[in-house]
Parts: structure tokens; C-alpha cells; sequence
């Protein structure tokens, strides 16, 4: 598996540049389009990937993720902080020995955000990152297609 | 302090100076002046590599000393700092870290340029940029001189004087030598000193207490003449409505701030792709997660071992509780435990300072070379090169920071970092958020953003109880205050977001959609990513 070692996808190949040994075989055709080597401009191929199914499936999975995560620890960090001024008194409430609500309150924004970062790279490695590598290597192909064409 | 913690804390802390200088010309020895080499390190820095270097970016004087401190003190309400410290890295890890990298090359105006007239957002990005950054120098370098204070027994005086002058020296002397490869190492080396350093204490100190972490909690509480009261909010920032809307306002501004500190983002630039800046933000918040833990620990051991009379005693602002615990842990002032003890934490809490104030100054420069430089010379035709500029901003920035750093001797550290994460979050988070997401933003919309922040966390922080109409201010003689809250982030933060609508929808030209593509798609996808 080539996904699994991030020294295999550094060939951070530019325009122009033959794309190496990382190229994929897999290709997503909605993204690739019928424009090989004709003289289209690069700032057009961009628009064009952006519209494709391809992209747009990687964008939504990234966004069906983060906006709900962001909204939620963000709402949770806020009710946390506006609870420790506006109500201290139930912040103070014991709960077993030494340890009152505001100290669980404190370890839980710990372990929430624990939990979202290993959901988040989960996600991101599971739904979002073979798509988005693709969509790399079609794009820049694009460009430098689109490139060769212009020359 | 006995004449032994001295000479052992120097001995310790000459050799971190000397590996450290040791790697920087060995690093050095090697490429030296392509921009790729000085502002990114060659970009092929692993994710652990990264996610190392960026917790010793991170985790500052601020973190080790201030945090700690204000624990020590104020009980729970300095709690909140770690917990938004720490949470802070969501939004790096979800919203900023992996599009960053694919949009930029070497700094935060690099990603907004990308899609937009390039020469007035870079100078303004650029302009926030450095003012973030002189504002956290500032409080690495107050780090410094509180910390060589209670090393050489003298609160105020040359020694404090001469320990800002040389940390701004020898932070030069690695950036403009070794660039980006060697202050990676520099921030590595630090991490794991730091890490260690915070690991041993924590153990002495569960050790101490038998493991019990409830009866740590009660020894500090009654220690600290609080009470139960010291183990809940409201010491520090309870009573009055402004010091609660203080306390709202801060802990807005370090939760969004990290995301606009531009030595943060620029780690991102040093490994190759967005996967592997994915992986080091994991690694970080792991390291990160990890260190504010123990550091509550300490916060409450020092309170409980220490007492927040001795600590304050110390150092007005607390910067001082955690050397002063490790005295005490390594068996008292006189012992050889302590003596030792106390000598590799001021050490470490040296090399900390150092490190850091490393890591912003390259990520400083960088904004004034590559962003400044580069936008005003195109006007004046060529001069030296980019990273020849670097090198000189560098050296510019370090005579600031020790000016700056000399003028704000008595506040606390974390104070002061809450301030500059106030700043990075109005000037520096909008504009970045904007550019990677909302597809109508414009050239206007993004300058207005940046200044739109940027000018009222400034002037509110003029015009508040910091700099003058309060004992512990700038100018406590003279009385120019106007804003009640010390932290300006509540108000400033919005209104970063709002100029920057409003910039954009007063627009006469309108968003470029074939630039708001490329953008969006090189984000998420890396095509075309250095």
C-alpha cells in the first residue's frame, strides 16, 4: 500500500515537471475530461476540476466533517469557558473528593479533543486522502498538458 | 540562590547554547541561500520530526513558567490557559494545517496572495504578521529576564539586562546562520529537554504525594489560604463583570488565536505534503495534550509543595513557581538534590525561551524578506537578495525584541502570549478563513480584514488598564485608559471578521472565480503544491 508511508507521496512534482515514480495508476475519468493536450489555460483547468464529481465528493466528505466538529467543540470550549464566570457556583459543586465539576469540565475539553483529532485523522485517511491524491495527479497532468499545449 | 544552582544552571544551559550552535553550522556547512533551504528547511522534515519542533514552537516560556505560575497563584482560573492552549489546535488541525500547506510556500500571505492583487495583501498580512510576532518576543524575552533574576538572586539590575541582550543575541546568530534546518533542530532538541524536564517533575511530585491526586489538590487548596475556593474558577477572574467578560474575552482569543501565529503556520511548510502536516499536528496535540497535563500537575504541586506566598514572593506574576517547586523536590535550597534539580529546570526553561524566540524570529523575518521586501522592491528596482533581507530582518527584529522585552519586565508571561494570540486572532484568522473558504472574498474584503483586526486589538490594548491607570501597567503615572478589559480579543476578533465582509461586499471588482478555484482545489487536493 503506498498510502501508508508518507515518504511515498513527497514528489511534490510542480508544473511542468514529469510526474515520477508516484504517480498512481488509478485515474478518476470525471476529473481528467477530454482536454489532454489541447491549449486550454491553466487557470481554466482549476475551474474544471472544481466542477467535476470527483472534487466535489472530496470536498463535501471534508466539509461533512469539519463544519459539525469545528461548530461542536467550538460550542462546547464556549459553554465551558462562559459556565467557569457566569455560573462558578455550579462549576465549585464537589463531585467526589477533591475533584468538583470545573476539574471534570477542564479533563474533558483533554479527552474531546483527544477524540476529535483521532477522528479527524481517521477520517481524513479513510474518506479523503486516496481521492484527494488523485485528484492531484489529474490535475497537475492537466496543467501540464494544458502547459505543452500553450508553448 | 547559592553560588552552586548558578553555576550548574550555566554550565547546563552553555551546553544546550553550545549543541545547539553545534547543529546550526553543521546544518549550515551545507546549501545555504536558496529560499526554499532558509524560510522551509528543505521541506523534508518527517511528521514526528515536525510534530516535535512544533511543541517546542509552541509551548513557550509562557506555557512552562506562566501557566504554571498562574496556577500557583489563582488556583483553577489558571487552568483555563492550558485548556485553551491545548483546544486550540483543533481548529490548526481541522481548519488551517493541511490547506496551508498546500496553498503557501513560506508564509500566511502566501495563501491570501494566491487568489488575490498581490501586492497590498501582502504588505498588509506581512505588517500583522510582524506585529504578532514582536508582541509574543516580548514575552519569551520578560521569560528570560524574570527567570535570570531568581537564578542570580537580583530582581532588577544588569544580570536581567544582559540575559535579554544575549537571548536576543544568540536567537540571531542561529537564524541568520542556520535558517529553518537548523532552528527545526534547535525546536527537537528543545522538545525533548522540555518534555523530560516536565515528565521528572511531575513524577517527584505524584511521588510526594503518594500517588494521590486528591490529596495534592487539598494540600494546595489549603496552602493556598482559598480554600475550596482554589480549586474552582473566580480567584483571578471572578467578582466584577469586566474581569468575567476578561476572562471570556481571553479565552476567545487563545482558542482562535493559534491558528494566526505565524511561526506556527510556517512549521507546516517544512515537511512535503499536506498528509504528513496532517500527521505532525497529530503528533503535536498528542505532545502538547500531554505537557498541559503535567503541567496542571506542577501548577497545583507548586502551590502545594512551594505555597503561593514563597511564589510570590519570587516573582510578583508567578513566572517563578516551577524552579522554585524543583528547589524544593530535589530536597530544599542548601541540598544537592535541589541544587541539581533547580539548575536543569532554569536550564530548560532557558533553552524553552530561546528556542522559541528562534522559531519567531525566522518566521518573522520570513514576513518581512518575503512578504514586505519582496512587494516594495518591485517598485524600486532589485536590490540584495530575498534571503539576504531575511538575514538582515533578523537581526532588525532581534534589536526590537530586546528593547521591547527590557520595557515589559513585570507583567506575566502568559498574560502577555494571551495578548499576542489576541492579535493573530483579529488580524490573522479572518483574512486566513476568508481566503480558504468563502468564494466571494476580494483584495478589498482581505486588506480591510487584516487592518480591520489588527488596528483595534492595538488600540484597544493602548487604551486599556496594560498600558497605563493601573498599578502593575506601562505608565501607572499617567491615566489614558478607555477600555475596561484587559484582553481586547472579544471585541477585536468580531470586528477582524466583520471589516472583512464589509470590505468585500463595498468591493467594486469582483471575486476572481477561476483564482477561487485554483485556491479551493490546490487546498484540498495539493495539486501544484511546492
Amino acid at each position: 500500500m503506498r498510502y501508508e508511508d508518507p515518504w511515498y507521496d513527497v514528489q511534490a512534482s510542480g508544473w511542468g515537471e514529469p510526474a515520477g515514480a508516484g504517480t498512481p495508476a488509478r485515474t478518476v475519468p470525471a476529473a481528467r475530461g477530454e482536454h489532454e493536450g489541447t491549449g486550454i489555460r491553466a487557470r481554466d483547468i482549476y475551474v474544471e476540476v472544481q466542477r467535476s464529481a470527483a472534487f466535489q465528493e472530496v470536498r463535501s466528505r471534508y466539509r461533512r466533517f469539519v463544519v459539525p466538529g469545528v461548530a461542536g467543540f467550538l460550542a462546547w470550549y464556549v459553554a465551558y469557558v462562559v459556565a467557569a464566570t457566569a455560573a462558578p457556583r455550579l462549576m465549585a459543586r464537589p463531585v467526589a473528593g477533591a475533584v468538583n465539576v470545573a476539574m471534570l469540565a477542564g479533563l474533558g475539553q483533554f479527552l474531546t479533543t483527544f477524540l476529535l483529532t483521532w477522528a479527524y485523522a481517521r477520517h481524513a485517511r479513510l474518506r479523503r486522502d486516496r481521492a484527494a491524491l488523485e485528484l492531484r495527479w489529474d490535475t497537475q497532468e492537466l496543467a501540464r498538458g494544458a502547459q505543452g499545449g500553450a508553448l | 540562590m547559592t553560588g552552586a544552582h548558578q553555576t550548574l544552571s550555566l554550565l547546563l544551559f552553555s551546553g544546550f547554547v553550545a549543541v545547539t550552535l553545534g547543529i546550526t553550522t553543521w546544518v549550515s556547512r551545507r546549501r545555504r541561500g536558496s529560499a526554499e533551504e532558509f524560510y522551509a528547511g528543505g521541506r523534508l522534515f518527517s511528521p514526528m520530526e515536525n510534530g516535535f519542533a512544533v511543541t517546542g514552537d509552541y509551548v513557550s516560556a509562557a506555557s512552562f513558567l506562566g501557566v504554571t505560575g498562574l496556577i500557583a497563584l489563582y488556583g483553577y482560573d489558571g487552568l483555563l490557559y492550558a485548556v485553551g492552549f491545548l483546544v486550540a489546535w483543533l481548529v490548526v488541525l481541522f481548519l488551517v494545517a493541511e490547506l496551508v500547506r498546500n496553498v503557501g510556500r513560506f508564509t500566511l500571505a502566501d495563501v491570501v496572495a494566491a487568489r488575490m492583487s498581490e501586492r497590498p495583501v501582502r504588505i498588509a498580512a506581512g505588517t500583522s504578521s510582524v506585529t504578532v510576532s514582536l508582541l509574543y518576543l516580548v514575552a519569551q524575552m520578560v521569560g528570560a529576564g524574570s527567570l535570570v533574576a531568581l537564578l542570580l538572586g537580583r530582581t532588577s539590575g544588569a544580570a536581567q539586562v544582559w540575559t535579554v541582550i544575549g537571548v536576543g543575541a544568540l536567537m540571531v546568530i542561529y537564524v541568520t546562520l542556520g535558517g529553518m534546518r537548523a532552528t527545526t533542530w534547535i525546536q527537537i532538541v528543545k522538545a525533548v529537554l522540555l518534555l523530560s524536564g516536565t515528565v521528572a517533575l511531575t513524577v517527584l511530585v505524584m511521588v510526594r504525594f503518594h500517588g494521590d491526586v486528591d490529596r495534592l489538590l487539598i494540600t494546595a487548596a489549603q496552602r493556598s489560604g482559598h480554600g475550596e475556593a482554589f480549586l474552582a474558577p473566580g480567584l483571578k477572574y471572578g467578582g466584577s463583570w469586566t474581569a468575567r467578560l476578561d476572562f471570556i474575552s481571553l479565552g476567545v482569543a487563545l482558542v482562535l488565536g493559534t491558528a494566526g501565529l505565524p511561526h506556527i503556520l510556517s512549521r507546516f511548510y517544512t515537511v512535503p505534503t499536506a498528509r504528513a502536516a496532517r500527521r505532525s499536528a497529530v503528533w503535536s496535540i498528542g505532545l502538547i495534550g500531554g505537557f498541559y497535563l503535567m503541567a496542571i500537575v506542577l501548577g497545583f504541586g507548586a502551590a502545594a509543595v512551594v505555597g503561593p506566598e514563597a511564589v510570590r514572593r519570587s516573582n510578583e506574576a508567578g513566572n517563578t513557581a516551577v524552579p522554585l517547586l524543583a528547589l524544593d523536590l530535589g530536597g530544599g535550597a542548601g541540598s544537592t538534590g535541589g541544587t541539581v534539580l533547580f539548575a536543569v529546570v532554569a536550564a530548560v526553561a532557558f533553552a524553552t525561551i530561546l528556542a522559541v524566540v528562534a522559531g519567531i524570529t525566522l518566521a518573522s523575518s520570513a514576513s518581512v524578506a518575503h512578504d514586505l521586501y519582496a512587494s516594495l522592491r518591485r517598485s524600486r528596482g532589485d536590490g540584495p537578495g530575498e534571503v539576504a533581507v531575511a538575514r538582515f530582518a533578523a537581526a532588525g527584529i532581534g534589536l526590537a525584541a530586546i528593547a521591547l522585552g527590557l520595557l515589559a519586565r513585570d507583567l506575566n508571561v502568559a498574560f502577555l502570549v494571551g495578548l499576542a494570540f489576541a492579535v493573530a486572532a483579529s488580524a490573522n484568522l479572518p483574512v486566513l478563513l476568508y481566503s480558504l473558504f468563502w468564494r466571494a472574498f476580494t483584495t478589498r474584503g482581505a486588506v480591510w480584514a487584516v487592518y480591520g483586526g489588527l488596528v483595534p486589538a492595538l488600540g484597544l490594548v493602548l487604551l486599556s488598564p496594560v498600558v497605563s491607570g493601573s498599578p502593575g501597567s506601562f505608565f501607572p503615572d499617567v491615566d489614558f485608559q478607555y477600555f475596561p478589559l484587559q484582553n481586547p480579543g472579544l471585541v477585536s476578533i468580531p470586528l477582524g471578521f466583520l471589516a472583512g465582509w464589509l470590505g468585500t461586499v463595498t468591493s467594486d471588482e469582483a471575486a476572481d472565480e477561476a483564482k477561487y478555484a485554483e485556491t479551493e482545489v490546490r487546498s484540498l487536493t495539493g495539486a501544484g503544491a511546492v
